[in-house]
């Protein structure tokens, strides 16, 4: 039987300081207070630091209630999470306990935030992930094994676009860690999960913005863990987080409150690290399954120079810009594009290539009428075909596999120029370049 | 074995307090044991009976009343035959061997030896008993691939030394004792094939540091025509997310006229390490014929990898580029990123609570910065043999700023800046580097004057661009316009290179000298249009000319044509003499 502490020495923000020397770091402990609810009196906590025989521990449930004579029951292990099948269909807090009516899970407990992959175990990523959305599939393919963020804003579809990429790509588990979601998004990513019958091959581990903050910090580590074995058991695994730029702000609430120095707006000198030690969970496992990470980040005040949408560039393999309801052609980049679409059709690259340089040109030539120049006939040309190139391919609700954006591709170019004006390679022309009837 | 030995007290993060009561050595290596881990670390701090310990690994499970061991040795690197071709953690632990070990996933505690002790590496002695010889000097050889891999007197001995015994020619491991020295106060010591030495000291046993100014061909045309980098300098690659500092890395990883490359691979993708180990093996280096491994040592931290052994790798790797400049070699070391690197120490110190100085960064971050980067430089080795060490170094400047600490530290300390923009990278110009706001204080292969007047035309043919913007073409005149055209076409068709072609991702150094040549002799001729649309279409169609004529091979029948071709074009819309001077 452990000892059972009754004397809190300092209470700090979520922060808990009790007199104990036979703990270890990282060590959870089970915090029993006399005030509220049964539910609300008990709370997880877990060390955060040790010094001279003090240790420092850091409520998830809030210190609000906590009395300075509560009870502390140190558990001498690490947080972990149960691991099993059961999982599916479920959704959890952060910190591991049922969100709906289903049982507790305490079966099979796996460690969470485990060690990294080693680099050389790593292998080059070969396998493209079917979305059916143009934008994606065409210009930047996503791949397995990639981290990618949607970069966005407040106000945008983006739970809307996270939820349809969950539901139409090929994968066998898909795992939802939400941080700070509004009650309501995470209503709407059950339900819909639910409606189209994708529930029963996911897990869900919400934060809502009413939750205590700590919990916010343990989302993505919980759904990450859980990734991670799956795909040790073959699964092609889809993790999904959102909003990323909450999890980095309960970072910078928890090192602010433990007097950390801030480096650049507030956020600790971590925060790369911090963010690199989620992200680089993203692997494809030679022999076994793989997870494939898409998340949230959405950019206070549309800055990407912000700390957090600027850290998550240099750590994820690129990146989406949701804008104005849709993918952005251009900052949105797929890094792994490469490593698989040469192997999809043979036209696929000359596509991608072809009709974003025709919208670019297209951009260039509404700037220039919009500044009252005079508009020529391939100037004409170029405005009619990004109008067409933004309905029928960049919205959002077009929803059509690869090969038949592919082909909607060659209609708009064959409907708006001649072959050697769209810069065509010309063996590619005799092939795919509708004829006039 | 009477180790000394102290108890943990505290633990935050990666830092570890203990209590001591012998003496210890500021950044000597110390394990931290907790059940059966054994963590290694490095004492960072003293203060009292107390010392603070940066701990290289996950610290989740230690408590306090831990067993921390001292070692009374700095933090090392393993030197001997075997390191090229290797892939090491920070630590210089080898990965795939720990794969073999552990699996999957990086277990924590798990340390093996950096040079195989099995492996028998031919051994031939070039001294004899009763030779002098200083501490740096040659005492036999074994091939290591394609090169003649120095055994040296320990880079620690002081004064002048008798060879008092050495091994005959043969097959020995790492550990086998091949000579025998005794120093001028007379007692002997035994020198193994392997030595260690403290990482974060430089390697001084040279005759004399000379000034870097041959260049080192890069083969990427913006490069070493217009930002050269020399033998023996340094240089840095600032630029934000997706400009392509890393492709730029992996590409001159590949090209780079050097014998040997070293890459470190700190604190950034794990997947593009990984691309790099896997290609590599497979590519050949063209001027050997061997695989481009055999000349490569791979130190890999990634991001996720423990943040405290980011610095060990960046020091890591320059020890071995220095101790391959000790046998005569032109050694790059590649860098990506230093501001990881960086962040890792303010990370630390702000653990350690000192006082921060900008960004949080601490004081001491810029004296830091110019200590590594001076660790690269030219030198004659006491033969009479040039060794060298070049160092690029990636910086990931927060927000795509060059006004931030890291950036700033760095650009005092190198010979030449590489800047990458969004902005080229945005409109794919690669590579991204911004041809106006770089510089180099490092030789160009071609001559002063005709960098100049590429600089010149680029600036004025920007300027132009910017004037245009406000107003129109119309309102540009017909000069003005063709500076903007030519400061394009130069810009397209010679900075401009595409990475993923044959020929065209290579340019070496005599092609570059002609082509330049040759282009800067057609743009510095006055042309003729009757208009701005036809002026334009033909620079259109000269542009495309020249493309093609990148995508030649140098040397060729069709490289010959190609020029031809570009030649012929401007010849044809040459401003007639008598107009031209009646203009101008």
């Amino acid at each position: 039987m452990r000892t059972v502490y009754t004397k809190v020495d300092q209470i700090v923000g979520n922060v808990i300081t009790v007199a104990a020397s036979e703990v270890s770091y990282r060590e959870l402990a089970q915090v029993t207070s006399h005030v509220g609810t049964a539910q609300q009196r008990t709370s997880l906590a877990q060390v955060i630091r040790l010094e001279a025989g003090r240790a420092f521990l850091q409520v998830f449930a809030g210190a609000r209630g906590i009395a300075t004579d509560a009870e502390v029951r140190f558990l001498g292990k690490p947080m972990e999470v149960s691991f099993s099948d059961a999982l599916l269909g479920r959704v959890f807090t952060g910190s591991g306990a049922p969100r709906d009516s289903g049982p507790r899970l305490t079966q099979n407990m796996v460690p969470i935030a485990g060690p990294s992959v080693n680099p050389s175990e790593r292998i080059i990523p070969r396998r493209m992930v079917r979305t059916g959305i143009p934008m994606i599939d065409v210009f930047n393919t996503l791949v397995e094994s990639q981290k990618l963020p949607i970069f966005s804003v407040a106000g945008e579809p983006y739970n809307e676009l996270l939820s349809r990429i969950a539901l139409q790509a090929e994968v066998d588990v898909i795992v939802l860690g939400g941080m700070g979601l509004k009650y309501d998004d995470y209503l709407f990513f059950k339900e819909t999960l639910e409606q189209k019958g994708a529930l029963q091959r996911s897990v869900l581990f919400v934060h809502t913005a009413a939750d205590p903050v700590v919990e916010c910090l343990m989302v993505p580590d919980m759904a990450l863990a859980v990734a991670e074995q799956f795909a040790l058991q073959k699964k092609r695994v889809l993790v999904l987080l959102t909003d990323m730029t909450n999890f980095a702000d309960a970072l910078k609430e928890i090192a602010i409150t433990m007097e950390q120095i801030p480096s650049n707006r507030g956020y600790p000198g971590d925060l790369y690290s911090q963010l690199a030690a989620r992200y680089e969970k993203a692997v494809d496992f030679q022999s076994a399954g793989s997870i494939t990470i898409l998340a949230v980040t959405t950019m206070p005040g549309d800055d990407v120079t912000h700390p957090v949408p600027d850290n998550t560039g240099y750590i994820t393999e690129g990146q989406y810009y949701l804008r104005n309801g849709r993918i952005e052609p251009f900052g949105s980049l797929s890094r792994l594009k490469q490593f698989v679409n040469g192997k999809t059709r043979e036209d696929h690259r000359t596509i991608m290539n072809v009709m974003i340089q025709l919208y670019a040109s297209c951009k260039e030539a509404r700037e220039k009428r919009s500044m009252g120049f005079k508009m020529s006939a391939w100037d004409q040309k170029l405005l009619s075909y990004g109008e067409r190139f933004e309905r029928e391919l960049m919205d959002l609700s077009v929803n059509v596999p690869l090969e038949q954006a592919l082909d909607k591709g060659w209609e708009i170019l064959a409907a708006c120029f001649e072959p050697a004006e769209a810069g065509v390679p010309s063996k590619l022309v005799d092939k795919f370049w509708p004829k006039k009837p | 074995m009477s180790e000394k030995q102290g108890r943990v007290v505290g633990v935050n993060g990666n830092i570890v307090t203990a209590e001591v009561d012998h003496a210890v050595t500021q950044n000597e290596v110390v394990y931290v044991s907790t059940g059966s881990l054994r963590l290694k670390a490095e004492l960072i701090r003293v203060r009292g009976r107390f010392v603070e310990m940066q701990v290289f690994e996950d610290t989740t499970g230690l408590r306090a009343g831990d067993t921390v061991s001292f070692s009374s040795y700095l933090l090392s690197a393993e030197l001997g035959p075997g390191l090229l071709g290797r892939v090491y953690d920070g630590l210089q632990n080898p990965l795939p061997e720990l794969a073999e070990k552990t699996g999957y996933f990086l277990q924590r505690g798990t340390y093996l030896p950096s040079l195989d002790r099995v492996r028998k590496w031919k051994f031939t002695p070039v001294v004899k008993v009763g030779a002098t010889v200083h501490a740096g000097d040659t005492l036999g050889t074994v091939p290591e691939g394609i090169f003649t891999h120095r055994i040296m007197a320990p880079f620690g001995a002081t004064g002048a030394l008798t060879v008092q015994s050495i091994v005959g020619a043969g097959e020995h491991t790492v550990e086998d004792v091949v000579a025998r020295l005794t120093d001028a106060a007379g007692s002997s010591f035994e020198v193994k094939m392997m030595q260690r030495w403290p990482v974060k000291m430089p390697v001084r046993c040279y005759q004399e540091r000379l000034r870097p100014k041959d260049p080192l061909v890069t083969q990427v045309r913006i490069v070493d025509t217009f930002f050269p980098v020399a033998r023996g300098g340094t240089y840095c690659v600032p630029g934000p997310f997706g400009a392509g500092t890393t492709v730029l890395q992996q590409i001159t990883s590949r090209n780079a006229d050097v014998d040997v490359v070293i890459v470190a691979a700190c604190g950034e993708r794990a997947g593009e390490v990984v691309e790099t180990l896997r290609e590599f093996p497979e590519l050949t280096d063209p001027r050997t014929g061997k695989s481009l491994m055999e000349r490569t040592m791979i130190v890999c931290n990634t991001s996720s990898m423990p943040v405290a052994a980011r610095e060990a790798s960046v020091y890591l790797a320059v020890t071995v580029a220095e101790y391959y400049r000790q046998m005569g070699l032109h050694v790059l070391l590649l860098a990506d990123s230093t501001s990881r690197w960086a962040q890792a120490l303010r990370e630390v110190s702000g653990r350690l609570e000192e006082i921060p100085g900008e960004e949080a960064f601490p004081a001491y971050l810029e004296s830091v910065i110019a200590a590594f980067y001076e660790r690269g430089g030219l030198v004659r080795l006491k033969d009479g043999s040039m060794g060298s060490v070049t160092i690029g170094g990636t910086v990931s400047p927060a927000g795509g700023n060059f006004e931030e600490p890291v950036t700033q530290a760095t650009l005092k300390v190198v010979g030449a800046f590489h800047g990458l923009s969004r902005e080229r990278s945005d409109a794919r110009r690669y590579p991204a580097i911004h041809p106006l706001e770089s510089w180099s204080k490092y030789p160009s292969l071609v001559s002063q004057a005709d960098v100049e007047f590429g600089r010149k035309l680029l600036k004025r043919g920007n300027d132009v661009m910017q004037m245009m913007k406000v107003v129109g073409e119309e309102g540009t005149s017909m000069a003005d316009f063709l500076q903007y055209l030519k400061g394009e076409f130069l810009d397209a068709a010679y900075l401009q290179q595409d990475a993923f072609h044959d020929v065209d991702a290579a340019t070496g150094g005599e092609r570059q000298k002609h082509v330049y040549g040759a282009l800067v002799g057609l743009l510095r001729q006055d042309l003729a249009f009757k208009d701005k649309d036809a002026a334009r279409s033909c620079f259109q169609r000269l542009l495309q000319a020249t493309i093609d004529w990148n995508r030649t091979a140098f040397g060729s029948a069709d490289f010959a044509a190609a020029e031809q071709r570009v030649r012929g074009m401007v010849e044809a819309v040459k401003k007639p003499e008598s107009v031209k001077a009646g203009a101008s």
